[in-house]
């Protein structure tokens, strides 16, 4: 079953200048896609079109789950007073957006995926206390609480240490290989992301360059 | 002491500041910690200023203050989050060039009319006395609509505070919260002009929040011991200035600074 399907998509701020340039792709249950590209290439709007977030001007985008999303580290997170659960909870509100309270399901829910990332026993911890790779499991965990089973991750390692990020893919792999999750991945560090995705897409200049399978990817281009 | 305060009860007027003032503290409080963590606290400044203005326009036409200020407060306060969002002038010193062309537009009308008279005054640094029946029930309303408003979007304020890109990823509607939280802070600033003063009001925004949170490391905590850190400190505050005939507002920020200091120690030492 296809998550994403994109067809002919086009977007931009101006409509002399496009960002993203006829862009057509699929992704399906069960990928780990990797997406790749230098700034500026187009990613982060491509997602941010996938998401909903930007009103796209030419083309259509088909989006058959609810998408988890894992935004980039901002820094007024550094010094939030809010505890794990408290933040894990927060992304069943996607669930039932109009309710006032959190209710025993999504309780449930989030406990469940707590668990399942070893976070359930430091719930009560405060989030900034934590160390870069327990910070990220928890906003994967509430990227999980908002969907079924599609995350999408906006530069997930990015500035954590290698054997961090090693831990981080590791999660990754396994979520997709034994829950099922459907994971789509913007990433600059590619070497590593891509021994662990089924897919490598590659934007440059708002365009896909490449759209193959990892095992037949090649950095720095076919030469 | 018990008898200061049983003395201190027995006026009327008092009753009337210790309702308004224990409702605004408590609004003021919780409004304050989600303007902390978006590092909006610069607006409680900007927007007490801008009431301050509007008032003495409207004293000097001889209207009632209140009826007119808080339209036109809640108006700037959206404009003033607009351009936050909009990058090109910084919002800090779109507040600065705000907040005092309004105070400066103020005295100037206050000068050509009726002089700095003890009413400017009052509203420049807060009278308890000032407080007519007509503000109580005003008061009144609006910290309880302030209060149902906080409950009901409890769970998509922390949503929306702790992380925006989230917030909008899962179809809450981000800036519909901010603008929330900018008219009720509006709100809450007009309203509790009159007790803490133009210069003094958004200092009861702003400290609740940072003393929660030197000791408290859940937004939840944080939020519950702002509300009542806050409202201890107006009480001690108020006894404090009947008790010595000291200006209300000033007691009130004061204690909250005293407040605050503790409140680094303990946590320091819970911290070790």
């Amino acid at each position: 079953m296809s998550i994403v399907k994109i067809n002919k998509l086009s977007f931009g701020y101006f409509s002399t200048h496009e960002i993203l340039k006829d862009i057509s792709m699929e992704i399906n249950e069960g990928d780990f896609i990797c997406i790749v590209g230098e700034n500026g290439s187009g990613k982060s709007t491509l997602i941010k079109c996938i998401l909903g977030l930007n009103k796209i001007s030419k083309g259509m985008i088909e989006v058959n789950d609810r998408i988890g999303y894992l935004p980039q580290m901002t820094e007024i997170q550094s010094n939030f007073p809010a505890t794990i659960e408290e933040i894990v909870l927060s992304g069943t509100i996607a669930d039932n957006i109009r309710k006032i309270f959190y209710t025993k399901k999504d309780k449930e829910k989030a406990k469940e995926i707590m668990e399942d990332l070893d976070l359930y026993d430091i719930r009560k911890k405060c989030f900034y206390e934590l160390s870069g790779g327990q910070r990220q499991r928890v906003l994967i965990a509430r990227a999980l609480c908002s969907t079924d089973k599609t995350i999408l991750l906006d530069e997930p390692v990015n500035g954590l240490d290698p054997k961090i990020v090693t831990q981080i893919y590791s999660l990754l792999h396994k979520l997709n290989k034994k829950n099922g999750v459907t994971i789509i991945m913007v990433s600059h560090d590619v070497d590593r992301a891509i021994k662990y995705a089924n897919r490598v897409i590659e934007i440059e200049r708002g365009i896909i360059v490449k759209d193959v399978p990892s095992s037949e990817y090649k950095i720095g281009g076919d030469k | 002491m018990i008898e200061t305060i049983q003395e201190m009860l027995s006026f009327a007027f008092i009753d009337r500041a210790i309702l308004v003032g224990t409702l605004v503290s408590l609004c003021a409080a919780l409004l304050g910690v989600s303007l902390v963590l978006k590092r909006y606290a610069n607006i409680g400044d900007g927007l007490s200023h801008v009431g301050f203005g509007i008032t003495a326009v409207a004293v000097a036409f001889g209207l009632t203050p209140l009826p007119i200020a808080i339209p036109g407060v809640i108006i700037v306060a959206i404009i003033l989050l607009k351009v936050g969002n909009n990058h090109k002038i910084k919002s800090d010193s779109a507040i600065a060039i705000i907040s005092s062309s309004a105070l400066a537009i103020g005295v100037a009308v206050t000068s050509l009319t009726t002089g700095l008279n003890t009413d400017v005054c009052n509203f420049m640094f807060g009278s308890i006395l000032a407080m007519s029946t007509s503000d109580v029930i005003l008061s009144i309303i609006v910290s309880i609509i302030v209060l149902i408003l906080f409950v009901i979007y409890y769970r998509k304020l922390f949503a929306v505070t702790f992380d925006e890109d989230f917030s909008k990823a899962i179809g809450l509607k981000a800036n519909r919260y901010t603008n929330l939280i900018a008219i009720l802070t509006a709100v809450v600033i007009v309203v509790g002009m009159r007790m803490m003063g133009t210069m003094l009001i958004s200092s009861i925004i702003i400290f609740p929040a940072i003393i929660a949170m030197r000791v408290f490391k859940s937004f939840k905590s944080v939020v519950i011991s702002s509300g009542i850190i806050s409202v201890i400190c107006f009480w001690i505050g108020i006894f404090l200035s009947y008790s010595y005939n000291i200006s209300t507002g000033a007691t009130i920020v004061i204690v909250n600074l005293v407040m605050l200091l503790i409140f680094t120690i303990i946590g320091k030492i819970v911290k070790e």
